[in-house]
């Protein structure tokens, strides 16, 4: 394949670097430096996709950010990417690329029938069309919608790429390399401020790169080189290319998306493909320049038809002939540089100009040149499918009312200016209100919001001169106020073409008896009468004339389709443009890869992931883990075959038994300390504090203010000012706040201090009938007695010379013990506990079986303390005391609190013993009442009681004091289960509760 | 991403702190008669205004205190912050 559109000579690609790529199946060469789009063009491919609604025939019409065609899927390195902008993706050798929104091929398409039946599909299809028998909704609507919805395919796969953040502070963040950019990053580095310069294109310089101008004796190309070389090399100076500023946030923060590796045939080892830099900086200069706006006119969305600075680009960046006979479509001066450098490579252009008598330097230029011009004249309609082959132009009236006699005119592109836009996206977002500048026909920044100052074409300022000395100035301003240096910069000469006023002209009328589309939306294929419809249907603000159409809704945001939207609004409504206002602009800029915002966020990655320390040994022992919030927590010690039933309840067995040991370091721990200590703990307990003797453990259970319980645990006092608090493994980091709360700012004449002790303490509950014997002998110099250490006892030890904490509470309902050595001593302990243990039978159980343990004694935890419940719900209201006020108790006085069929914890036991009940279950009277059935609890828990072999559940369950000895059902539609059932009293196994006390 | 600055530690970034809510909120003293409506009052009715609002953060993964942000609720402009402890004038 030849680069049939390549000239000779000339452009900013490396010519020695040959590349290979391939598009829709077939082999093309590029050289380095060409992007997808300008390697297509040389190769005189215009063709790239189908429109989204219409799949009509799609080319370039951008050379950047702003293209609203060329969009494509892109495949590097095994993996794929949807919606790659040709325009911006840098060749590498062996890119793969396809076009999207085309089935089967791009070059027929049966979509494109859409396109003879458009009648079908005008604004608004979709909300009128999809609307009735419900019925359709699933088998018809939906899969049409899904089918013909949205561009490109994302890939299945898990994305093997890395994707980094970075958190950046600077004075001056600088938006764009162009002359602003470049002018205020040299002046505030030069004053010694810390700059970031950011260029989302790979080569810096912005519009120097394609304008023939002379900035201080050199070509605007090669000045902008010196300045960014010389950037390079000072330290306090940070420039980036491939990187977009895309966001701004609140507080001058900034988010950039970097492309680390999209250029490279694979990202390099240790490299993130992409790289997402918040940056907070002190100053931010907006110089994002300015988009070409496109002129409407018949079909001008056919392949060929494109802005004129893009075949202006490919022409001076890329070396490529857009065409060979080109027509320049133009309402001001731009459209005479891209004739101009048509011309100097030999190609004739003819220039149509909405003007009638328009005079500039640069027009004489070109008529010097001899460029056939043609004032007062305008593209009535594109001709040519799959390309242009010709166009209809017409001479037009003053007013721009009437068209003369249609002539046709052969031609292989359309070039067309319409003036420029300036980019003021993050301007706006940053809550700049923006304004209407009458001159240039388009909305400029208005008052700075936040710490932004907008320069250059983005504030409507078209002159070079101006816009290097405003620039050079503020640079200059703003790293003075922070750096206090001020070095004055020599303000280089400018020579530039002055430009003489545009033509305030968008719209091409339709000539009588033709019915041309005229595109005012490219990718979304929204039509100047789709805009008409909308408006003649009500329709009035432009955010709700935006929704209904999709105008400006597609990737590219309608960068080259708002303002065109804006003028036909205003024209049609009668109101000038200012005053039906845009649509909001925000972030992102332009789309940004998920993969990149997710950063290093990724499975495992997603939050820590926190192990006792005695996770090892469990690992050694066969635990199978089980995500506990953030902590991994053996679930059980699995056993050749067993399964998890198998296993748990082979532990918990042995707990009733003999004696089992269980890994609870991840309790939640906080040490409290001073002299008022006893007092935090009554106002925050629904309990009695003041009275806990040294070397004595109390449960406890916490509220909120709005009287459902917050937590429960229990707290030992240590010594006398000093106290051991354990809360649940979930709710550790909101119980430390809560305590700050008060202490800080509630009760800040409390002299008491809370410090997170949970990482400095590895525990591990010791509990049997045997947990006696065995910690007898672990301390055998202590009295371990009942006497000794009777239930919510607490002493200090000696573990084999290790300093221990011993209590004695319980969780599982036996006699039990916890025994807690500093965090580094966990597996000693653990391993002595095994050793010492192995003549009474001892084995680890892991969290299953402590839940059974714990669901057949009744004991309440997460699954019951759900953020719904108060103390009488879990049976809990012996610990709330009468005679003292504490945190959430004015509350509990609230009538659906002490309403006589209050919600309360029940046991509940299937009619056959055999049926386990899933959790989540509803209960209810009658299984075949009509539905919704109404509910009477559910089940918060579930296990096989060890004690009577067979189900247990613990409920919530409406006037559940009253309801033990009834019949219900326990229904489960997810699992279509109904399962009759009995109510029992929650404490299943020793009602009494004497095993702890034994 | 708020700016904020701690009064303990300096600017931070939002995502060291933890919301907290209305700062003007006082809680009834221990052990008073309290009103039901004076009660729903502090538990539950909050103004939600637009504008100039205080309001409490924890800088909790920095210093761990409690501080309160004089912050406006529609433009997230922060003119000032205090100490738990400080008097707001
Ligand atoms: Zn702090």
């Amino acid at each position: 394949m030849t680069q049939a559109f390549r000239i000779e000579n000339g452009g900013l690609i490396n010519r020695d670097k040959k590349l290979s790529f391939k598009f829709n199946g077939k082999t093309y060469f590029g050289y380095e430096g060409d992007t997808l789009a300008s390697a297509l063009l040389a190769n005189g491919v215009h063709l790239v996709g189908r429109s989204f609604k219409y799949h009509r025939p799609r080319g370039f019409f951008g050379a950047g950010v702003d293209e609203p065609y060329a969009v494509v899927q892109l495949f590097r390195n095994g993996e794929t990417e949807p919606n790659i902008k040709a325009t911006e993706q840098e060749l590498f050798e062996g890119l793969e690329a396809k076009s999207v929104n085309c089935w089967p091929s791009v070059n027929f398409d049966i979509g494109a029938i859409n396109n003879f039946l458009k009648i079908f599909l005008p604004a608004g299809f979709y909300y009128k069309t999809f609307m009735w028998p419900k019925s359709f909704w699933y088998r018809i609507y939906e899969p049409f919608i899904r089918k013909a919805a949205g561009l490109g395919v994302a890939s299945t796969k898990h994305d093997k790429e890395r994707y980094e953040h970075k958190y950046e502070y600077c004075d001056l963040l600088i938006a764009g390399s162009g002359p602003s950019g470049l002018a205020g990053a040299y002046a505030a580095a030069k004053n010694g401020a810390k700059v970031i310069l950011a260029e989302d294109k790979p080569r810096f310089g912005g519009s120097l790169l394609t304008s023939d101008v002379n900035i201080g004796n050199k070509s605007g190309k090669d000045w902008a080189e010196g300045i960014i070389a010389e950037l390079k090399t000072m330290p306090n100076v940070v420039v980036k290319n491939r990187s977009q500023i895309f966001g701004y946030y609140d507080h001058n923060m900034l988010v950039m998306s970097e492309k680390v590796s999209d250029h490279l045939p694979s990202t390099k080892k240790y490299q993130p493909n992409k790289r997402l830099w918040y940056i907070r900086a002190k100053e931010v200069l907006i110089s994002s320049g300015s988009i070409e706006r496109p002129i409407v006119f018949g079909n001008n969305d056919t392949p060929g038809v494109m802005l004129s600075s893009a075949a202006k680009e490919y022409l001076k960046v890329y070396g490529v002939l857009v065409g060979r006979k080109p027509l320049v479509f133009t309402n001001n001066d731009s459209g005479y540089e891209t004739a101009i450098e048509f011309k100097k490579h030999g190609v004739d252009p003819v220039v149509l100009d909405s003007r009638k008598n328009p005079d500039s330097e640069i027009i004489d230029e070109a008529k010097n040149l001899g460029i056939n011009i043609k004032n007062s004249h305008v593209v009535v309609a594109a001709q040519g499918y799959k390309k242009v082959k010709s166009a209809e132009i017409a001479s037009i009236s003053k007013d721009k009312k009437q068209l003369g006699k249609i002539e046709n005119i052969q031609c292989d592109c359309i070039c067309v200016s319409g003036f420029w836009t300036p980019t003021i996206h993050l301007a706006s977002q940053s809550g700049n209100k923006t304004k209407f500048k009458e001159e240039i026909d388009a909305f400029v920044p208005g008052q700075s919001k936040q710490n932004e100052i907008t320069l250059g074409a983005a504030n409507g300022v078209f002159s070079l001169e101006e816009t290097l000395k405003t620039s050079f100035t503020a640079g200059g301003e703003l790293s003075k106020k922070i750096t206090e240096n001020d070095n004055e910069i020599a303000i280089p000469n400018v020579v530039e073409k002055k430009f003489s006023q545009h033509d305030k002209f968008w719209c091409v009328p339709l000539p009588k008896g033709k019915n041309y589309k005229r595109f005012l939306d490219f990718q979304n294929d929204v039509a100047v009468s789709d805009i008409e419809i909308a408006l003649r249907e009500g329709y009035r603000s432009i955010e709700h004339v935006k929704r209904y159409t999709t105008l400006g809704m597609a990737t590219d945001q309608g960068k080259t389709s708002n303002l065109n939207g804006l003028q036909l609004v205003s024209e049609i409504e009668n109101k000038v443009v200012p005053a039906v206002g845009h649509t909001t602009f925000r972030p992102p800029y332009t789309p940004v890869s998920i993969g990149a915002i997710v950063g290093r966020e990724v499975g495992k990655h997603s939050k820590p992931t926190r192990k006792s320390p005695m996770h090892s040994w469990h690992e050694k022992n066969n635990a199978v883990f089980v995500d506990a919030g953030v902590w991994l927590r053996p679930r059980y010690y699995k056993r050749g075959n067993e399964n998890l039933f198998e296993g748990s309840k082979r532990e918990a067995k042995n707990v009733r038994t003999n004696v089992g040991v269980c890994d609870v370091t991840t309790l939640g721990k906080i040490d409290i300390k001073g002299p008022d200590a006893a007092e935090l703990l009554n106002r925050v307990y629904t309990n009695a504090w003041l009275k806990l003797p040294v070397g004595k453990a109390r449960y406890g259970v916490m509220l909120r203010e709005d009287g459902i319980v917050m937590d429960d645990g229990t707290t030992t006092r240590i010594s006398e000012n000093h106290y051991h608090m354990t809360t649940t493994t979930a709710q550790a980091a909101n119980v430390l706040s809560h305590l700050e709360y008060y202490l800080q700012l509630v009760w800040p004449e409390l002299n008491v201090n809370v410090v997170s002790t949970t990482e400095q303490w590895a525990g591990a509950a010791i509990a049997g009938p045997k947990s006696r014997d065995l910690l007898q002998k672990l301390f055998p110099n202590y009295d371990l007695s009942n006497e000794g250490l009777p239930f919510m006892g607490y002493m200090e030890g000696d573990l084999f010379g290790v300093k221990a904490r011993i209590f004695r509470i319980s969780f599982s309902g036996e006699l039990a013990y916890e025994v807690n050595v500093e965090s580094d001593y966990g597996n000693f302990m653990w391993e002595k506990i095994m050793e010492v243990g192995e003549e009474f039978n001892i084995q680890p159980y892991g969290t299953e079986a402590l839940s059974t343990l714990r669901i057949e004694m009744g004991h309440v935890a997460g699954s019951e303390l759900d953020g719904r419940t108060i103390p009488y719900d879990n049976a809990l209201e012996g610990l709330v005391s009468k005679n003292k006020d504490f945190i959430g108790k004015r509350s509990l006085l609230r009538s659906a609190f002490t309403a006589e069929d209050r919600q309360r914890i029940v046991g509940v036991v299937p009619l056959d013993k055999k049926t386990s009940i899933p959790e989540g279950s509803h209960l209810v009277k009658d299984d075949k009442a009509q539905l919704p059935n109404p509910k009477l609890g559910h089940i918060s828990a579930s296990c096989w009681s060890v004690e009577h072999d067979n189900p247990f559940s613990l409920a919530i369950l409406k006037d559940g004091k009253n309801m033990i000895g009834e019949k219900l059902f326990a229904m489960s539609p997810l699992k279509n289960k109904v399962i009759p059932v009995e109510i029992v009293s929650s404490h299943y196994v020793d009602p009494k509760g004497e095993r702890v006390r034994s | 991403m708020l700016y904020i600055n701690c009064p303990h530690c300096g600017m931070r970034s939002q995502n060291e702190f933890s919301y907290g809510g209305d700062a003007s909120v006082k809680r009834p003293e221990l052990n008073k008669e309290v009103s039901d409506q004076e009660w729903d009052n502090f538990v539950y009715n909050r103004k939600s205004l637009r504008g100039k609002h205080l309001e409490l953060w924890q800088h909790i993964s920095g210093c761990r205190q409690w501080i309160k942000v004089e912050r406006d609720t529609a433009t997230h402009e922060i003119f000032r912050t205090f100490k738990a402890d400080e008097e707001v004038a």
